[in-house]
């Protein structure tokens, strides 16, 4: 019972962090329609950037923590959507226009080229950071109980944080209705004088910022990471992306948390080995029985 | 020509530089410290001014002045080589064959050159396979790999626990790949195309997981060993196993280790003809129309009543067949393998072949895949920065030439140019 309840509270963890990386590829999706093989490369860059900062900011006499790790948290931030930025300008702009495929090579060489260059300026050895809060919250007994940190609470407050201000950004400014209009049809926002090329942009810097927000709650929560955690994390919040309905951020969201949450109790419960296969697994029967994932619209074809 | 302007942007791109490169290449983790290294950002953002500088005068000069359309000189000179070749096939091709399997025989080939270029040919194969299901069938398959890591295993597996030879584990680890391709895509192809993606890589990433869990079966990450090819029942080993025959002895000439390269070179060499013959016959064959016009227009072959859930499913298993003989020349070549082979990078490798080489395109895709095995091999004091090269590589060409290096020319048909052969279809 308590095993159960106590991987409840890591796959909500798990799952959190899948939804903020899987807004990034559901929002690039709706909006141009490409995967971007990149994005896992943003959330690790943003890790490394995290522990940098942070190391910059003790380095520097900032001894209060919490103000240390705002400061770590804007740079971070405003870093990791310019490099969203420019691997939409470099990478993906040029090729608009051209056939699917095109700027899905692009991503996946734009891929190599940020996880070779981070491991070519920062080595290859696993990085570490100490653990910055260790207090803990326990229920139950002394032999059995559920334990949550005050990291792990930190995370799921952040993620809430982040989700409503997300949400407010895309249903209630002027910013967001200029992405629904753009992902709803592209050449009528056009018409209308959106400036869709920057709408394009601002939907890569808050994908990238999304997956920001987790890299440094991943960081502070486990706090070791190395140049390749990008691909894993990247495959699996493009699984939770599809799993919660391709081009709905609610969907991305829901769908993190029901991969993150069925993941840790198959690991909890059965094996951990095989605890990706599971997650595969489910991806392609919620194709087979649900195409358009959990709350994803049908797409009509017009013809 | 304005180079105050070109000046003011290229430190617009110094600074975005500065500020993305400063903290990753100046400020490296070392612990718990930070180690500045400042002069290493300094020297990349002087880099991105200078390119960014360049860049724009070169833009501007070619505005003023005249039209040069680089890529357009690029395509139509390589075309007409390619055409005037082409029609000179009765004689470029034969000479073409005897070069190619003369080359081991000189004694300037090594052991280790010829090992490279039986790998070349080994991508020039699996990139024919994924050209049916990527360049013909227009279906993403992200996870190829998985193909050719089931033929590749499936053949050590074979021969460790049913004794199962090189020859007959050529058409077996094929049906197998097939039935695998099949059972994968049937659910899948059904569906948009885009999922079929993400459902490739997780199923590549299962087959890997598998491989380096399964530890008793597959040994794990420790890999198995796979039985060498033999010719007609001669080995090619300096003593025989119990009851073979070794070549040399059967020959009466002295052991050399070579030969056993050239053997497998020459299989390899085979092989990839065959599945450049098998792809150009497809590619004319009504099925092969089928799945282009699949590709071009969903709807309108569903109109026709083209069966499009079978259609694509031939080729996805197509496919999957020619990935699974790829992976049993591999381990027969190599003679070990080990899951490490069989990662994402290497399905990202094949599908690179295939779309810079020109999607449907054969001449294309031999010479991607001829500069992707053998650029490294002549960069290795460069290793570290290969990949990186590799990737900018990908991103570049793909800006440059989007329809990859040679773009295939959709036969199309004109009133009054029946009689003679169609010209389209000359850059391949």
């Amino acid at each position: 019972m308590y095993i159960l309840l106590q991987q409840l509270v890591n796959g909500l963890i798990l799952g959190s962090i899948y939804g903020l990386i899987a807004i990034g590829y559901t929002m690039v999706y709706g909006i141009i329609g490409m995967i971007n093989f990149a994005h896992g490369e943003i959330y690790m860059i943003s890790a490394y950037l995290f522990a940098i900062f942070l190391a910059l900011a003790i380095m520097f006499g900032v001894h209060s923590l919490p103000v240390a790790l705002l400061i770590t948290l804007v740079f971070t931030v405003i870093i990791t959507g310019l490099y969203g930025f420019v691997v939409e300008r470099v990478a993906y702009r040029p090729l608009r226009g051209s056939s699917r495929l095109a700027p899905l090579i692009s991503a996946i060489g734009m891929s190599l080229v940020l996880q070779n260059y981070v491991q070519i300026a920062q080595g290859a050895r696993d990085q570490a950071l100490p653990p910055l809060y260790t207090g803990v919250f326990r229920f139950g007994s002394a032999e059995e109980f559920v334990q949550i940190t005050h990291i792990q609470l930190i995370i799921i407050l952040v993620t809430v944080v982040s989700m409503v201000a997300l949400n407010l950004l895309i249903n209630h400014t002027s910013l967001g209705r200029a992405c629904r209009a753009t992902q709803q049809d592209r050449t009528m926002a056009n018409l209308l004088g959106i400036n869709t090329d920057r709408v394009i942009s601002l939907v890569f810097v808050i994908g990238a910022a999304m997956a920001s927000v987790a890299g440094m709650l991943i960081t502070f929560n486990f706090g070791s990471f190395n140049y390749f955690i990008g691909f894993v994390a990247g495959i699996k919040a493009f699984t939770a992306a599809v799993l919660g309905g391709i081009g709905s951020i609610p969907g991305a969201m829901l769908g993190g948390i029901i991969l993150g949450l069925s993941e840790s109790m198959f690991a909890g419960l059965v094996n951990t080995d095989y605890k990706d296969v599971f997650a595969f697994a489910l991806l392609v029967s919620v194709l087979v029985f649900r195409p358009t994932g959990i709350l994803g619209r049908p797409e009509v074809e017009k013809i | 020509m304005n180079p105050a302007a070109a000046i003011k942007d290229a430190l617009i791109a110094a600074f975005i530089a500065g500020t993305l490169f400063v903290p990753i290449v100046g400020l490296i983790l070392d612990e718990r410290e930070v180690d500045f290294q400042l002069t290493r950002a300094a020297i990349v953002v002087a880099l991105v001014f200078l390119g960014r500088l360049l860049m724009t005068l070169w833009a501007q000069t070619r505005d003023a002045g005249h039209q040069a359309n680089t890529p357009g000189r690029f395509t139509s000179a390589v075309g007409s080589v390619y055409a005037a070749l082409e029609e000179r096939a009765r004689i470029v091709v034969p000479v073409l064959v005897v070069v190619l399997i003369a080359i081991p025989f000189s004694p300037l080939a090594t052991n280790y050159l010829i090992q490279i270029m039986s790998l070349t040919l080994i991508y020039v194969m699996l990139g024919m396979g994924l050209n049916i299901v990527v360049g013909l069938a227009g279906l993403l398959d992200l996870g190829y790999v998985a193909f050719y890591a089931v033929g590749a295993y499936g053949y050590a597996l074979m021969a460790q626990n049913f004794g199962v030879s090189f020859w007959w584990a050529i058409p077996l680890t094929a049906a197998l790949a097939a039935t695998a391709g099949c059972v994968l895509g049937f659910p899948v192809l059904r569906m948009h195309g885009d999922y079929l993606a993400i459902v490739t890589l997780g199923f590549g990433e299962i087959i890997r997981i598998l491989l380096v869990n399964m530890t008793k079966i597959t040994g794990g990450p420790n890999g198995m060993s796979a039985p060498r090819p033999t010719l007609f029942g001669l080995e090619f080993t300096r003593s025989a196993k119990e009851g073979g025959v070794p070549l040399h002895e059967f020959l009466g000439i002295a052991y050399d280790a070579k030969y056993r390269y050239v053997f497998i070179y020459l299989i390899t060499l085979a092989f990839a003809a065959l599945a450049i013959f098998i792809f150009r016959r497809l590619r004319e064959m009504p099925i092969g129309r089928a799945w282009e016009a699949l590709r071009e227009d969903e709807i309108a072959c569903k109109a026709l009543g083209i069966n499009h859930t079978t259609t694509k499913l031939s080729a996805f298993t197509l496919g999957a067949a020619f990935g699974g003989m790829g992976g049993v020349l591999y381990a027969a070549m190599e003679g070990f393998i080990n899951p490490s082979s069989f990662t994402f990078i290497e399905s990202a490798i094949i599908l690179s072949i295939v779309v810079l080489g020109g999607m449907g395109s054969v001449m294309g895709v031999i010479i991607a895949a001829v500069a992707i095995t053998l650029l490294p091999e002549l960069f290795r004091e460069f290793q570290q920065y290969r990949m990186l090269v590799f990737g900018l590589a990908m991103v570049f060409i793909m800006i440059w030439r989007p329809g990859g290096l040679l773009k295939v020319r959709r036969r199309t048909f004109v009133r009054g140019d029946m009689p003679a052969e169609p010209a389209a279809g000359a850059a391949d």
